[in-house]
């Protein structure tokens, strides 16, 4: 795993693009590169993190400019490939945005900016991005968002649950999401979205470590 | 090639709630003003583009909806066209 290298896709407004190499690079040494949205070689990254903060100021809705930049365009090839994509917050939404996740990230219910620790039941482990033990697992991950109510259809949530696609609930919704929905994956289970901040949880000195299983999943092939 | 002002108008879907239409729906009513059911908040974008013809305009406007102004996951949109 020496040369194994994760991108960080960086976009006018990203804001945890440093935070996650942090967690990559400080916490498990795992090898970063930043990369601009306006690239779309993809050819020296094994596998991808698309990091929170406000791509293109979230015009229109969040994520939805974002789409349109060149690495996203490139992201297609990738994931069909099988290489692993993780989305965070803003990440999320851009995967939903795209088409890559099915549903959307609207407005929370309450109409606050949250920022807090939530706890979370590990409800699928597809695509080994979390730890899912014999019995029920619980971790606790920051959330930060203002847009974080996770939106679908009855068919959609049923599909999502029949094929085991929930990663992650809360235990006690924060946001108004459906079905406490914090977390979801694609079918074949390598890319992950999720609004809570593994990175931001990966180091006892700032309040847990619940985000490194799901950082260090990056490397499975 | 013919000029048209178009007025899209994005709205989230019925069954969407939206937090920001109640929260303006109660400062209404906390303004005095009686009767209201519904309060609903949507977008709405003005485009000037041209064309050869309006099937041609409506056709680019319908990929732009679709595609770009509204997620139909969470959105319906309409719009009005007008020549200039």
């Amino acid at each position: 795993m020496d040369n194994f290298t994760v991108g960080i896709v960086v976009f006018p407004g990203s804001n945890c693009d440093r935070d996650v190499s942090w967690a990559l690079e400080g916490c498990l040494d795992i090898r970063t590169k930043y990369l601009w949205h306006e690239s779309s070689d993809l050819s020296d990254v094994d596998a991808i993190v698309l990091p929170g903060g406000f791509s293109y100021g979230d015009y229109l809705r969040c994520g939805a400019i974002a789409r349109f930049s060149p690495l996203i365009n490139a992201l297609d090839e990738f994931v069909k490939s099988g290489k692993r994509v993780l989305g965070i917050c803003n990440g999320f939404q851009i995967l939903t945005e795209s088409g890559f996740l099915p549903g959307a990230l609207v407005a929370n219910k309450n109409l606050n900016f949250i920022c807090d620790d939530v706890e979370l039941d590990i409800v699928s482990s597809k695509g080994g991005w979390f730890n899912n033990g014999d019995e029920k697992q619980t971790i606790k991950l920051p959330i930060a968002h203002g847009e974080g109510r996770y939106h679908c259809d009855s068919d959609t949530l049923k599909k999502l649950i029949d094929n085991e696609l929930i990663a992650l609930r809360y235990k006690n919704n924060p946001n108004g999401s459906s079905f406490d929905i914090a977390g979801i994956t694609n079918e074949k289970g390598n890319v992950l979205g999720l609004m809570p901040h593994p990175e931001r949880a990966c180091d006892e000195t700032i309040g847990g470590t619940d985000g490194l299983f799901t950082l260090k999943s990056l490397i499975l092939k | 090639m013919e000029q048209f002002a178009v007025k899209v108008f994005v709205r989230l879907r019925p069954s969407v709630l939206d937090p920001a239409g109640e929260a303006t729906k109660s400062a209404s009513i906390k303004l005095g003003a009686e009767g209201i059911k519904s309060l609903r908040i949507g977008k709405m974008i003005e485009v000037k583009i041209e064309g050869n013809g309006e099937n041609e305009v409506r056709e680019k406007i319908d990929l732009l909806c679709d595609r770009l102004f509204a997620n139909t996951v969470i959105e319906d949109y309409e719009y009005s066209l007008e020549k200039l």
